[in-house]
């Protein structure tokens, strides 16, 4: 697969008067074209910043840009100036935001919303944007869309908010579609919709997506490979499969685990992670999740664990991958376990 | 047979927007809880289920119905028993961050009620809310500390010590976990469940969240546009779905499963919830329903017992049907 974007060694910091927060601290990945990557990991864990830095839509300062490259069609993003992004930014690469309720002008109509990344990237004349607004509306479902065109954001529920930030995303046909935890202010009906819709629009463009997320319900319904975050870095990453049903990294195991299944038993306690996320102002030397990590061992704690592949798509950042470790057996149960 | 702790008979909560309209957000609801057991409230935002709990635990009056806690109607108590049923019930909140005084230290967040109740039998107030704090695993020095100190997983450990204060019999935890990161859930969840079992306390869950609600509760209540669909106990439900809505929820409900999530059927609820203010006749869920029938437009499905302990209210299950 060819790869759309490349992101390689990215660090980005955050300043204050005295503290500084290492919000990502070497992240590695490619998002090839057609393909569906899911970004999980918890709040903090850089997930959003990664792809509000790709987009460079971090204010800077107080976000500093420390090193790193983001590769996307030959050129690097990090270097071009705004003008040149306001090019790429709603033509070539186009962004979904959690919030449909603020990330919206509530003082401009969505049809006008719609149109003015048509009117700036494809020089349509007003007319024509507003129809196409109204096109756009109708692919994302919503209801007699010529009257919906004219109306404002607040006459509309948070359902169709999103799908009218959807359509907004789709106006010039990006190459790649960033959806930053678009439903997770949704309910779970509605959910299921704009997933729906994600994916047929998917399959009808051939359009890149990347998925972020916290939920791995979601991932497993959209994602073809996942990535998972941790403390600023990029902990595991693998197909779908692999990542559900052969973990590696004990950060991925709690994850999985502490999600009740529907079949759960309920005598049983739910297994959980203990403790919280590492503080990024003084990020630990090692590997950020020794802390909370059951199998943490003495070198954790003193270096981070090189990246190991296990095949050619999943990558692990743990000491217990290096041929030295201790045998320690996943707890992810063997009849989850994906057998090919 | 053991008495319900707590009956809820027909409650409806009406709120007057204006000289027209009324937002039935509860409209007619009535359920058990019996002693020591976890009842689960589930349904999509605006169905009405917090405000059912708001009403339950007396911040809201009910416009009609009635709460029984221990079989006393908690609207119509005053003086005393109203002040114990206000120890004996207690409540969480959904937002760790907006819930908690951020002006107050932790010791005098959890000991505000102590001191309005004159609780400290002898006990020093800082000795209660560090075995509090212990309890709910946080430890003592924490007293001292600010709310903005805290992650949201402890905040919410600081809600929770705050409700044990008052060493209540029932809890409401109005959406506890949604806020919180998924690994953080799963300790607040086992949290609750490990000082159910050494307290003996009743819950009432009010979530969205169908796999976490399964696991917590006994039995789960499903709610519509306020008004109850389903209930059964939590197995049945899951298992045994009979409305069409539950079916629907629990179809579109995400499972950390690829496999599972391909192979299961998919029932795609459309559309979206009507608003309460003009909610449709008959039955309120036809709108998005794949078998509303015609009787379902004129006739509101009665609230029936379709197999035994498991409730429902949809004509399907109507004897008068012939289905």
């Amino acid at each position: 697969m060819k790869p759309i974007l490349e992101v390689s060694d990215l660090h980005v910091s955050f300043r204050s008067q005295d503290t500084e927060v290492k919000a990502i601290r070497g992240v590695d990945f490619t998002v090839g074209e057609g393909e569906v990557v899911a970004f999980v990991g918890e709040s903090g864990s850089g997930k959003s910043v990664t792809f509000q830095t790709v987009m460079r839509l971090i204010p800077q300062p107080p976000a500093k840009i420390d090193k790193g490259k983001v590769l996307y069609g030959g050129r690097d993003l990090t270097k071009l100036s705004e003008i040149e992004m306001q090019k790429i930014r709603g033509k070539e690469i186009a962004m979904i935001f959690q919030d449909p309720m603020t990330s919206l002008n509530p003082t401009i109509r969505i049809g006008n919303q719609i149109s003015e990344s048509l009117i700036k990237h494809q020089k349509l004349s007003a007319k024509e944007a507003k129809e196409r607004a109204i096109e756009l509306l109708k692919i994302v479902g919503i209801p007699s869309p010529s009257e919906r065109v004219e109306q404002f954001p607040h006459q509309f529920s948070g359902g169709m908010r999103q799908r009218a930030m959807i359509a907004m995303a789709l106006a010039c046909s990006p190459k790649l579609l960033i959806a930053d935890e678009p439903t997770t202010a949704l309910d779970v009906t509605i959910q299921a919709q704009i997933i729906d819709l994600l994916k047929n629009l998917q399959t009808k463009t051939g359009s890149s997506i990347v998925f972020i997320t916290h939920d791995l319900g979601v991932v497993a319904e959209i994602a073809d490979r996942v990535a998972v975050m941790y403390a600023g870095k990029i902990v595991e990453s693998g197909t779908l499969d692999e990542i559900f049903y052969n973990p590696q990294h004990p950060y991925t195991w709690g994850l999985l685990q502490s999600m009740p299944k529907l079949d759960q038993n309920r005598d049983q306690e739910l297994a959980s992670i203990p403790g919280s996320c590492p503080s990024l102002v003084n990020p630990p030397a090692g590997c950020p999740f020794t802390g909370r990590c059951p199998h943490a061992m003495k070198i954790c704690q003193e270096e981070m664990p090189e990246v190991t592949k296990s095949s050619s798509s999943h990558q692990v950042a743990c000491w217990l991958q290096h041929p030295n470790a201790p045998e320690v057996k996943s707890p992810i149960e063997p009849e989850r376990r994906w057998v090919d | 047979m053991t008495e319900p702790i707590l009956k809820v008979k027909g409650l409806e909560k009406h709120f007057q927007l204006d000289r027209n309209r009324v937002l039935k957000a509860v409209d007619g609801i009535s359920f058990e809880v019996m002693p020591g057991e976890t009842f689960g409230l589930v349904g999509e935002s605006g169905c009405g289920k917090s405000t059912a709990g708001r009403t339950i635990i007396n911040l809201y009056d009910a416009t009609n119905g009635e709460v029984l806690f221990e079989g006393k109607n908690i609207h119509k108590l005053r003086g005393k028993n109203q002040k114990k049923f206000r120890r004996d019930m207690q409540m969480i909140f959904q937002d760790p961050y907006a819930s908690l005084n951020p002006r107050k230290t932790v010791m005098d967040i959890i000991a505000e009620g102590l001191d309005i109740h004159e609780l400290s039998n002898g006990k020093s107030r800082q000795e209660i809310v560090c075995e509090l704090l212990e309890t709910v695993g946080l430890n003592k020095s924490h007293a001292t500390r600010y709310p903005h100190e805290f992650s949201g997983g402890q905040r919410q450990r600081i809600g929770i010590a705050r409700a044990l204060a008052m060493e209540p019999k029932f809890i409401i935890a109005d959406e506890p976990i949604s806020a919180l990161d998924v690994s953080v859930q799963a300790q607040v969840v086992n949290l609750m469940r490990k000082l159910q079992k050494e307290k003996g306390l009743t819950y009432l869950f009010i979530a969205h969240d169908l796999s976490m609600v399964k696991y917590i509760s006994d039995r789960v209540g499903v709610m519509y546009l306020g008004k109850m669909a389903e209930l059964a106990d939590s197995d049945a439900l899951y298992s045994e779905p009979l409305h069409p809505y539950t079916q629907g929820l629990l179809s579109t409900a995400p499972i950390p499963d690829p496999i599972q999530a391909k192979e299961r059927e998919k029932i795609r609820i459309k559309g979206e919830i009507p608003s309460p203010l003009n909610p449709p006749s008959g039955c309120r869920f036809r709108t998005r329903c794949p078998h509303a029938m015609s009787v379902c437009a004129q006739v509101e499905p009665i609230w029936q017992e379709a197999k035994p302990n498991h409730w429902v209210a949809c004509h399907l299950y109507s004897n008068s049907n012939p289905q």
